[in-house]
């Protein structure tokens, strides 16, 4: 009786330590592995911020700070461009680049301009993103700069196998650079071709870093992954407009809070023609295109 | 309840921010004046902006243009004697120069109802032709703002962008082209 | 204890008897070797530098290497045009030899998760899609769903393989119960894994060229009539270099079903073909570039005229029976199914789906010598695989590689491996 007891309580002891074991080794994995930035709590974020701020400022030579800023409630960010008054002078494209520390070479450059027959009206199949005259516009042409629409109904997020691109609270789709593997499956999904692979290392010249910079934005990206426009996240989350409108010389760029019935966007809603690219494949994008004249 | 948290919000910031959300307010006075007895037109307030684009040395125009130096000419002609250098490309079939400047105060514009008007608050002399490029801009949609989308906002005077004397928006030379997909082995 | 020392003895075993061999055996893998190595270095360099290596670039973000993965899930699902007749029909010709089938069907499984992991720019986070320390984007992901099959079918044909192979190894039947709902499992388990990796192509409203209904019945009727022509070459090659007897009806049926297969494949395409020239939308486009050109752009064209003048003779040769049986006319018909099938599926349907690109603009994409030279690798490898696969399970079904001593007579009757009787079999 004694013996058999103490052969049970042994195996039972036994039992218990490996499954003890176990479930410790997995909580130890899962606590301290990377995560995914979609839901790492509060205090690892702010470890992997200041790890990153000590790595980018010790490689970039400048200090730098990572913002964590989170969604401001009751804000759902929409951008509109005046296809009345862009005129294709691509500055919009230039401040993008700087302030986004997206790569110089090989070159990634988040907004592409399209040069438009204004005979054929919104057309891809005949559109030229290669223009370069002496002026702009030129006669005849109409231009539409087009990156990431921050879709209500994205294609991208829907296909990432890894879930590295998800929809923020405030309407922002969003990449954790760290997370995603690769594998291009959301550049096919997007209709719009936002999206861009770095195919090789980015390499941004060091003097150039914007230290200004949101975790799930502009950090200086690894090769290998997928990055977009994020509608300058890290001045939008502060309040600031996005760096493509501050600098566009014609005022074609609008963007505020849709959710908001006294902003410009809700104005533009109301009062202009407004046209989404693609509409048909019910996107449901929140960058609206529209006649201002 | 979440409405109301944003017309809340909505409303303390407009109260925070005063004059610079003076385009916000002025719409929603529109709005509110809708609602009571059309007799007076909307109040025009004030739009904080840059100080104009001037030519060097040119203001204030009183300097020259006074009842003693320079007596007004009203009479429509082609200017040979200074301010030659201005080429009028904004209607002059049926405007000139002093349609816009007021001819008594040089260092004011007038407007239609011969109210001065000045330089500073040039927008409401374009606004009495162009209506709703003016309405847009006061809600920020026409023209280039900065600063921030819930906040303090900097518009910029029409004159800024569009010379008054040839408002059509100049060219620009674009950036570069993005460059074009090349193959590793080329 | 003692089934680990009895499974490690038919590993040793297999292991010494793929180190046997006669001199073209030792050819060949020489030259998969070579192309081995090749292909590792190609990859480290683009492992290094990164995917700028490849000719893909934004316009045209998936080429080569994910048309090869394509084609070759076709080919993993193929087996079950051997495994339908061998088990639902009980059709004994095909019975015997239904292992070869599943032998290809897991190289191919191989080579398809290579090329996947050669084609993502981070591979050293492949294992973010698994939990619980990653995070798979179920059910919403079809890349999820293919990347689940994948390895389950894998899992279903290496159990079932294995256990047979094993049993045979100790003179043994193999046991019914677990082989055969497996197997019966591994018939909709294939149909599935191309349906999954039609709907990856197919649900993507971005590309119109493949956002059509008709791509996953026509992915299965390209897979049927292409994935089969492997094995038939091989079941060739065994009957002339071993004694393995194959009975020609077998070669001749799995032509058969081939040719009904193609016949459906090249209706899909006909049909596909009426919808975009009549229809005459902008979405002619990609088809137009595929068979005709854009413009200059003509790079696709030749390949293009090929596909289908391979197909149509495949479709010729297989459907008639006097071609069929005779042996020039079948391997001239099984280099053109696989050649054609293998162009419509690689170069037909990746690369004219993302040209033009979504803003319109074409760039031509063909593969560049790293992709090459890293597609050979990882065919090499995969071949590699099946041949060592296939020599064990040749020996072992031929009796020439027993476990048992004694059994080791070499020149025992071949025996077709065998189902259990009616009593339940423990290992």
């Amino acid at each position: 009786m004694a013996k058999n007891e103490t052969q049970t309580s042994s195996v039972t002891r036994r039992q218990f330590a490996s499954v003890a074991a176990a479930a410790a080794a997995g909580f130890l994995l899962t606590a301290c592995g990377p995560r995914r930035l979609h839901e790492i709590p509060r205090d690892r974020l702010r470890e992997a911020i200041k790890e990153w701020e000590r790595d980018y400022s010790e490689k970039y030579g400048k200090a730098v700070t990572v913002s964590d800023a989170g969604p401001m409630p009751g804000v759902l960010f929409a951008m509109a461009l005046d296809l009345s008054r862009c005129n294709g002078n691509r500055r919009c494209v230039e401040a993008c680049v700087a302030e986004n520390n997206q790569s110089r070479e090989p070159e990634v450059q988040w907004i592409r301009v399209l040069s438009m027959d204004k005979d054929k009206g919104i057309d891809f199949s005949d559109a030229d993103p290669y223009y370069e005259p002496a002026e702009v516009p030129e006669p005849g042409r109409f231009y539409v700069p087009t990156a990431c629409q921050q879709c209500r109904n994205p294609p991208c997020t829907k296909v990432c196998p890894v879930g590295a691109t998800w929809t923020e609270p405030d309407g922002i789709v969003v990449i954790d650079y760290d997370w995603c593997i690769g594998c291009r499956c959301c550049m096919a999904a997007c209709p719009y071709g936002a999206r861009h692979f770095n195919w090789g290392v980015p390499s941004i010249p060091p003097g150039e870093l914007n230290s200004n910079i949101h975790y799930l934005g502009n950090r200086p990206r690894p090769k290998g992954v997928v990055e977009k426009c994020t509608f300058c996240i890290q001045r939008t989350r502060a309040g600031r407009y996005p760096a493509c409108l501050e600098i566009c010389p014609t005022g074609a760029r609008k963007f505020g809070n849709m959710l908001d019935p006294e902003s410009e966007i809700r104005y533009i809603l109301e009062n202009k023609r407004v046209v989404l690219l693609k509409q048909e494949l019910n996107t449901m994008p929140k960058f609206f295109y529209f006649y201002g004249t | 309840m979440l409405s109301c948290a944003v017309a809340v919000w909505a409303a303390w910031l407009l109260v925070r921010d005063g004059g610079a959300r003076v385009a916000d307010t002025v719409r929603h006075q529109s709005v509110t004046a809708s609602a009571s007895p059309p007799a007076a037109a909307p109040v025009q307030l004030r739009v904080e902006v840059p100080p104009p684009p001037f030519s060097e040395g040119v203001f204030p125009c009183s300097e020259c243009h006074n009842e003693v130096d320079l007596p007004s000419n009203p009479t429509r002609r082609q200017l040979v004697d200074a301010h030659d250098e201005i080429v009028l490309k904004h209607d002059e079939e049926h405007r000139w120069c002093l349609d816009c400047h007021d001819g008594k105060n040089r260092d004011q514009l007038h407007l239609a109802s011969g109210e001065v008007v000045p330089f500073d608050e040039s927008y409401r002399v374009c606004g009495q032709c162009h209506g709703e490029k003016y309405r847009d801009w006061r809600a920020g949609v026409h023209g280039r703002r900065i600063g921030h989308w819930n906040g303090a906002k900097q518009y910029l005077l029409c004159v800024h962008c569009h010379s008054p004397h040839q408002p059509k928006f100049k060219a620009l030379a674009p950036q570069p082209a993005p460059r074009r997909p090349m193959r590793p082995d080329r | 204890m003692s089934t680990i020392w009895r499974f490690s003895r038919f590993v040793t075993a297999s292991v010494r008897t793929v180190l046997r061999g006669n001199p073209a055996y030792w050819a060949w893998l020489a030259l998969l070797g070579v192309l081995i190595v090749s292909g590792a270095l190609a990859y480290a360099d683009q492992a290094s530098t990164g995917l700028a290596l490849t000719a893909m670039r934004d316009q045209v973000s998936w080429g080569f290497y994910i048309g090869n993965f394509t084609f070759l899930v076709g080919v993993a699902a193929a087996a079950v045009v051997l495994v339908i007749p061998a088990y639902i029909y009980d059709w004994k010709p095909i019975r015997e030899i239904v292992i070869f089938g599943e032998l290809l069907a897991l190289s191919a499984i191989i080579m398809c998760l290579l090329f996947v992991l050669v084609d993502v720019g981070r591979p050293e986070r492949l294992w973010h899609m698994m939990p619980p320390w990653g995070h798979i984007n179920f059910p919403s992901s079809i890349l999820a769903w293919d990347a689940l099959v994948l390895n389950v079918y894998f899992l279903v044909n290496f159990v079932v393989v294995t256990h047979i192979i094993y049993r045979a190894f100790y003179g043994r039947p193999y046991a019914k119960r677990i082989v055969i709902p497996l197997v019966l499992a591994s018939i909709p388990m294939a149909i599935g894994i191309h349906t999954v990796t039609a709907f990856l192509y197919n649900g993507m409203a971005a590309r119109p060229y493949w956002n059509s209904s008709i791509l996953a019945p026509q992915f299965l009727a390209s897979a049927f009539s292409s994935g089969p022509a492997i094995l038939l070459i091989v079941l060739q090659l065994l009957r002339r270099f071993t004694r393995f007897e194959i009975q020609d009806e077998a070669i001749w049926k799995i032509a058969e079903l081939m040719a009904y297969a193609m016949f459906l494949n090249l209706f899909l395409h006909g049909v596909e073909a009426f919808k975009e020239y009549y229809s005459n939308t902008e979405h002619l486009l990609y088809t137009r570039y595929w068979f005709q050109g854009l413009g200059d752009h003509r790079t696709l064209v030749p390949f293009a005229w090929s596909a289908v003048a391979l197909n149509l003779t495949a479709f010729l040769l297989f459907i008639m029976p006097a071609a069929r049986q005779n042996p020039i006319t079948l391997n001239i018909g099984c280099l053109a199914t696989y050649a054609g099938c293998y162009i419509e599926k690689g170069m037909g349907l990746i690369i004219p789906g993302l040209t033009p690109d979504t803003l319109g603009e074409i760039y031509q994409y063909y593969p560049s010598m790293t992709e090459l030279r890293v597609s050979a690798g990882v065919f090499a490898l995969g071949f590699l695989a099946f041949t060592l696969m296939l020599k064990v399970a040749v020996a072992i079904s031929l009796g020439e590689l027993r476990g048992e001593p004694g059994m080791n007579a070499a020149w025992a009757q071949p025996q077709p491996i065998q189902p259990a009787t009616a009593r339940t079999s423990t290992s």
